[in-house]
């Protein structure tokens, strides 16, 4: 164990770009897994909603199913419309699934446990989702397609509803941190009220505003018109095939992921316990630790899975009435209300 | 003071609820799902599979190229032609086709048949490989039927006491 240490500490001095790369490999080979097994949780939950059973075949239970998935998207042909803009066309997917992966640098797994502890992480996540994004707008573009160009217009107008509501639900969640640090987020949660502490329940109309917000981020249904599958056969990736749309595809889960796991940090205590801190302080399991942050998140992640079971596509207009018209106005209220209970240092946040 | 109440219950997100608890209940039903392979769905005695020429038991063909289900066909899948009487004065087919490309499986011609001779059975897994393999020759078609003869005696038998 000592010298295991002794060598990351040389690696840290002599080799610092080979010990980045295996942190980032730490954090993102476990996520890649993570997407590609909520997929196979997409379609299993959402047959059992449907009343049956969903993919059952490959291995046991149909768990190799979503490395079949793989494999077989790997191994198609990537088609290039002829007059599609060849450099776009491939940038466009990188370009939602790096953002994507990228927003993990700042992510706090546990007290400490975070790549690179910046004081302004929430900005740079903020940042980073909002430029995810401009992937499905330049897909729309540069696949000189009118079913594409069709979503991607859909998503930018969708986008600049959302991204407002979402940034002051943000808001919200600073002003009763009082930090831009994640870490310093979760901490400020940190009370002997247990899962009554957190912040949910003081910010529950952000918490939730916040949740329906990422739904429409990552373009999934009920806010789906981007894709649209029914209207304009699957949107802005229509002229994908092969490895692009497998990473378009990725990237669209991995933002569900990202989604899910902020909103357990930011309103759900992330690593937190939910039981009080002074009852079960260094109990195994039942204390603080990442099993709380993973459990938090992928109690998230069903509800997205959730809605899609449920919901039909909302309008056109219902989604830029509901984003300007109710998200907006609601948090804009609510923030006031988090900053007077600041002031007056009121119950959780004496 | 209805619009007030309105825009509460639908700021509370009600309905929303309501549609979340219909799929999440459906969650935990009993799965419908039938393992096909595995298991098969039960299917009835009047199911009108691929065709079948059948013989009386002492091995004599029961058609006697009436062309009755030639006639009553409405997509012209059957193709009958008659040979010269038999020496003991019988009608046989020399020759009968159904094209299963043409064929609807209304089962018609088993309607037609005034001597049980052409039938649909209940097998339904079987596919071509060429496309001259779906003209069901009359040496397929009375193939099938010695082969499955017990089985449909047993089907038009049950079906028999509704007609």
């Amino acid at each position: 164990m000592d010298s295991l240490i002794a060598l990351w500490e040389w690696l840290g001095t002599n080799l610092i770009v080979l010990q980045i790369l295996i942190k980032i490999v730490v954090i993102v080979a476990p996520l890649m897994l993570c997407v590609a097994y909520f997929t196979y949780a997409e379609r299993k939950l959402i047959g059992y909603m449907q009343v049956r059973i969903g993919p059952n075949r490959v291995g046991p239970k149909g768990w190799l199913q979503p490395i079949a998935d793989a494999v077989k998207l790997m191994f198609k042909e990537i088609v290039i419309p002829t007059k599609a803009n060849k450099v776009l066309f491939l940038i466009a997917p990188l370009l939602t699934l790096g953002p994507a992966l990228a927003a993990w640098a700042v992510f706090p797994f546990s007290d400490g446990l975070v790549l690179a502890d910046l004081n302004a992480g929430l900005l740079y996540i903020l940042a980073l989702t909002s430029i995810g994004v401009y992937g499905v707008i330049i897909a729309g573009w540069a696949s000189n397609s009118k079913y594409a160009f069709l979503g991607a217009m859909r998503s930018a107008a969708q986008i600049v509803a959302y991204e407002i509501a979402m940034g002051f639900a943000l808001v919200g969640v600073l002003v009763a941190a009082g930090s831009l640090n994640l870490g310093e987020i979760v901490r400020a949660q940190q009370s002997d009220a247990g899962i009554f502490g957190w912040f949910w329940l003081p910010l529950f109309p952000l918490f939730i505003i916040y949740f329906i917000s990422g739904v429409a981020e990552t373009n999934r249904a009920p806010f789906d018109v981007a894709e649209g599958e029914s209207e304009i056969v699957a949107g802005f990736h229509v002229e994908y095939s092969g490895m692009p749309f497998a990473v378009f595809f990725l990237g669209e889960y991995a933002n569900m992921i990202l989604i899910s796991a902020l909103t357990a940090l930011l309103f759900m205590g992330g690593w937190l316990s939910p039981l009080p801190a002074s009852w079960v302080d260094g109990v195994f399991l039942l204390g603080d630790g990442i099993h709380w942050l993973f459990l938090k998140t992928a109690f998230a992640g069903f509800f997205f899975l959730w809605f899609r079971a449920t919901f039909p596509r909302y309008r056109y207009d219902q989604i830029m009435r509901l984003g300007w018209k109710v998200f907006i106005p609601i948090t804009i209220v609510w923030i006031l209300v988090v900053g007077l209970m600041v002031v007056y240092q009121f119950a959780w946040f004496s | 003071m209805k619009m007030l109440s309105d825009y509460i219950k639908s700021l509370a997100m009600l309905e929303l609820l309501k549609g979340l608890r219909v799929t999440g209940g459906y969650m935990f039903k009993k799965k419908f799902t039938v393992q096909y392979p595995e298991e098969k769905a039960p299917i009835s005695p009047r199911f009108r599979g691929l065709h079948a020429l059948r013989r009386y038991e002492n091995g004599e063909e029961r058609c006697i190229a009436c062309k009755l289900c030639e006639a009553t066909c409405p997509a012209a899948a059957i193709t009958i032609e008659v040979s010269p009487p038999l020496p003991d004065g019988s009608r046989r087919t020399s020759r009968y086709d159904i094209d299963l490309f043409k064929c609807i499986f209304c089962g018609y011609c088993q309607e037609a048949c005034p001597v049980d001779a052409i039938v649909e059975t209940p097998i339904y897994e079987y596919h071509f490989e060429n496309r001259v393999d779906a003209v069901m020759t009359k040496s397929k078609l009375l193939e099938v039927g010695d082969k499955h003869e017990a089985e449909l005696a047993a089907c038009i038998h049950a079906d028999g006491k509704y007609r």
